[in-house]
């Protein structure tokens, strides 16, 4: 995770287009100024930064359905649990599946473990609009490249 | 079996907590319920889910940014169940023209 950039996701694990479904791996730091603050002496991964976890999750899946031709936007967040709490050091492994394909939207749902252990999940909703500037497109390529998403599927037919 | 307009305003009023009373047929889901893009997005997947299709809201849209349709015949009620009926109908026939953009 480079928390700093907001880039919480650090490897795909597996992406099947044909299920529509993601699994992916992030890396919590172990030392980062957010924890000084959440919280002194109890360092916790904030919920937020959770939530904001799954939904990198669910928008490299879209990428992938959309063939990198249109990018996903946080657009609601339902039914968000925070079941227990994730430490600095331990790896997140956060798989999402689309639930809904809708018209220039996407509906989803992901989960959060550490180990076996679900520690959060919610359903979450994109708009999704042909990217808006060229910079944009350029940055997730990279990206996608950085966190090992497969090529073949940012080309599929 | 209700009507597709029956089915519509349920889930209208169960999606953004609008008094089922009100919505009438010729409620304008916007100009008359307030209802905004957002939930507009939450009501197009609970149309989408119960009658199986895959409403073209951004074809809809672009026609209505183009001047070449007006809101009211997408988003007042009635003009919105009988578009609703059109795409259960393509997609019956297996016209492949349920879905949208």
């Amino acid at each position: 995770m480079q928390l700093e950039y907001f880039q919480l996701i650090d490897r795909i694990v597996d992406l099947n287009i044909g299920n529509k479904t993601i699994v992916v791996e992030a890396d919590v730091p172990q030392t980062n100024t957010i924890f000084e603050g959440h919280f002194p002496g109890y360092p916790i991964m904030p919920g937020v930064l959770l939530t904001e976890a799954m939904a990198q999750s669910s928008g490299w899946l879209l990428l992938g359905l959309m063939k990198f031709e249109r990018m996903p936007f946080l657009a609601m967040i339902k039914e968000a649990k925070m079941r227990g709490f994730v430490n600095p050091g331990e790896v997140l492994t956060i798989d999402a599946k689309v639930e809904h394909e809708g018209s220039g939207f996407a509906v989803t749902s992901a989960k959060v473990r550490v180990g076996k252990e679900l520690k959060c999940n919610a359903a979450l909703t994109f708009r999704h609009i042909p990217f808006p500037h060229p910079d944009l497109r350029v940055h997730m390529d990279a990206m996608a490249k950085r966190i090992g998403f497969p090529q073949q599927a940012m080309t599929h037919d | 079996m209700s009507s597709t307009f029956e089915q519509i305003a349920n889930i209208i009023a169960e999606t953004c907590d609008i008094p089922r009373d009100t919505i009438k047929p010729e409620s304008h889901a916007i100009d008359d319920l307030g209802i905004d893009s957002l939930d507009f997005l939450d009501i197009a997947f609970a149309i989408d889910k119960a009658f199986g299709i895959k409403m073209p809201l951004e074809k809809w849209t672009q026609e209505v940014n183009d001047g070449k349709a007006t809101t009211e015949q997408y988003f007042v009620l009635k003009n919105l169940a009988d578009r609703i009926d059109e795409l259960v109908a393509a997609k019956n026939a297996g016209t492949g023209t349920a879905s949208g953009s």
